[in-house]
């Protein structure tokens, strides 16, 4: 590729990821509605269940983790996970108004404006889990700088590959009626599979499997590994609630590399199917 | 040099054949157009011709570069105005053109100065910082075509560019497109199923079950018309039919119910007509060809406006921008 040609690409990459960020940034009643349901899940679904649900009590003789510290790393997860996929397939609109258009006749690849969707969707989806982030100290977690530092990118991470496999079905949907079986026969398996709502151990076989091929459950161990340490609860305990992986414990290091290539898979097929449209 | 040469361009959708070998150049600075039915093709033609199909069989070019290898050169040389609106309602009118002044690389000095002077002529200018979703579909219409000159396009392609509009905001329209000729030297290319607007251009290709059935001048094609178009309607057409062969030589045929022929002098043939049928006339009519004559005479059929109802179009922009027959 000559130079211009990428300084192109690179143009156009940045122009649609600065319109889904202008998008996102103007509609603040979405920024609020979004945060609605991670506040719901975390302060009454949570706190309902933390009596009912006492996880890692006993486990190391520790004193127990309450439920609401559990899933707080997993309603970060959740917010990831609706909004980056959300935010992708905001190309089945652009479709449906014609925006898309524009953007295929313009002068740039394929390849830089899937990129730059996918760009868009996780830095909205990680602004937005910042947000979530914020309630931390009120379920007693302190926000310190090294956990800030820790959960931020791989909160990225985890946005930049769904993201990705937002761009890739919206490139294969056609119509708005599908969003609804995506919905519910993926987002929703998705979710409750990575972990965000229960501990991934223990469990039958047929669903450990299915929860080992989630991509998301190797976004949400880790970020629960340093929200956990952050908040004190003994390493023994976050050990036993924590993924595991042929009965081994998976380092954070090694889960970055699992999402890593889950998110490079995605960013392949989404390319390729995007591309791949007329 | 032709600005856009067309080389037996062919386009199938499975087993439909939408294009089927179409070949034409139009030349710089020239108004072309492209008649014809919903579903002759006309759309897909303008797909290939903007890189955003890929041609089945055959070449085109735009501007020198070949819709195939060169796609990014072609785009910046074309700009577009499609029939259904391709703006982002969420954003101002002054973002989207930043946006579009952006994807195709304009320099922001250049941009301002040249949106400045778009909105202007498009009377948008004190609209400039309003959302587009509160925009009327004229203003959005008027809107494409200051984003689409914005990059400077040597030729600017127009897919029933006043489709679903009133009367008045298809004039005004017009009236933009027409002086854009003028001012920017842009050679414009635009398909239609409006008679009267087909009439504006320089040289119209007819097309037809993705055929070009004819290509010349508006008063060229009325020409191959034989005279004036005399339309009757009388109790026994056939009967007439037979009359009118035995009487002045002169073939007709019916056609929903109405018997048409063609006569060199259509006003003096009239009284001649009228007392020479035996049977009783309900109707005479007599006009200059119209493209719709021509139309009719070519292909056996009449261009129905009213078959371009807004769900027909969606429909066949649908399958032609959001999928292969899928």
């Amino acid at each position: 590729m000559s130079g211009k040609r990428v300084r192109a690409n690179l143009r156009g990459a940045y122009i649609v990821w600065y319109r889904d960020v202008l998008r996102y940034w103007r509609d603040r009643t979405r920024i609020a509605a979004a945060l609605g349901q991670p506040v719901l899940y975390l302060f009454i679904f949570g706190t309902g269940l933390s009596s009912a649900f006492a996880v890692g009590r006993g486990a190391g003789g520790g004193a127990g983790l309450d439920y609401v510290r559990f899933m707080f790393p997993g309603v970060l997860a959740m917010t990831v996970i609706f909004t980056s996929i959300f935010s992708a397939m905001s190309i089945v609109w652009d479709r449906e108004f014609g925006f898309l258009r524009e953007i295929l006749v313009a002068p740039m690849s394929r390849t830089a404006v899937a990129f730059g969707k996918a760009l868009g969707g996780s830095t909205v989806a990680c602004f937005q889990a910042s947000i979530v982030l914020l309630l931390a100290p009120l379920v007693g977690i302190p926000l310190t700088p090294s956990l800030v530092l820790t959960v931020l990118p791989l909160l990225f991470l985890m946005a930049f590959c769904l993201s990705c496999v937002g761009i890739a079905i919206a490139s294969k949907m056609r119509t708005m009626e599908a969003f609804q079986v995506v919905m519910n026969f993926f987002l929703m398996p998705l979710l409750f599979l990575s972990g965000a709502f229960f501990p991934l151990t223990g469990l039958p076989v047929w669903l450990e499997v299915l929860t080992r091929i989630d991509p998301a459950a190797y976004g949400v161990d880790p970020i629960r590994r340093a929200v956990l340490e952050a908040a004190g609860v003994d390493p023994a305990v976050v050990r036993a609630v924590g993924l595991t992986l042929f009965g081994e414990t998976v380092s954070t290091g090694t889960e970055v590399v699992i999402l890593g290539a889950f998110a490079l898979l995605a960013l392949t097929l989404a390319v390729r199917w995007f591309s791949a449209q007329e | 040099m032709d600005i856009v040469e067309v080389e037996r361009l062919v386009r199938r959708y499975g087993p439909l054949t939408a294009v089927d070998g179409i070949s034409f150049q139009v030349g710089a600075g020239e108004v072309f157009g492209f008649l014809g039915p919903n579903g002759a093709g006309k759309s897909t033609t303008i797909g290939m011709l903007c890189t955003l199909l890929r041609p089945t069989e055959g070449r085109a070019t735009v501007n020198g570069f070949d819709v195939g290898r060169q796609a990014d050169e072609v785009r910046r040389s074309i700009g577009l105005i499609f029939q259904d609106p391709s703006l982002d309602n969420y954003l101002t009118a002054q973002e989207n053109l930043d946006f579009h002044a952006f994807a195709y690389d304009v320099p922001s000095f250049e941009a301002r100065e040249r949106s400045n002077e778009l909105l202007e002529m498009v009377e948008l200018a004190d609209r400039r910082n309003d959302l587009v979703k509160t925009f009327s579909g004229g203003m959005k219409r008027r809107l494409e075509v200051a984003r689409g000159l914005l990059h400077r396009p040597r030729i600017l392609f127009l897919d029933e560019p006043t489709l679903g509009l009133d009367p008045q905001t298809r004039g005004h329209i017009w009236r933009y497109i027409l002086g854009l000729r003028e001012r920017e030297g842009v050679t414009l290319f635009l398909t239609t199923h409006y008679m009267d607007e087909a009439e504006n251009c320089d040289r119209i290709a007819i097309i037809d079950h993705g055929k070009i059935v004819a290509l010349d001048t508006p008063s060229n094609l009325k020409a191959c018309v034989g005279g004036d178009v005399v339309v009757l309607k009388t109790d026994d057409n056939a009967h007439a039919e037979q009359e009118i062969r035995a009487r002045f030589g002169l073939e007709s045929e019916t056609r929903d119910g109405e018997l048409r022929l063609e006569v060199p002098r259509g006003d003096e043939f009239i009284p001649a007509l009228v007392r020479g049928l035996s049977g009783r006339i309900a109707s005479v009519d007599v006009h200059r060809p119209t493209l719709d004559d021509v139309f009719l005479k070519l292909t056996g059929r009449a261009i129905r406006e009213e078959d371009a109802s807004s769900t027909d179009s969606m429909r066949q922009m649908s399958r032609i921008w959001m999928g292969r027959g899928r």
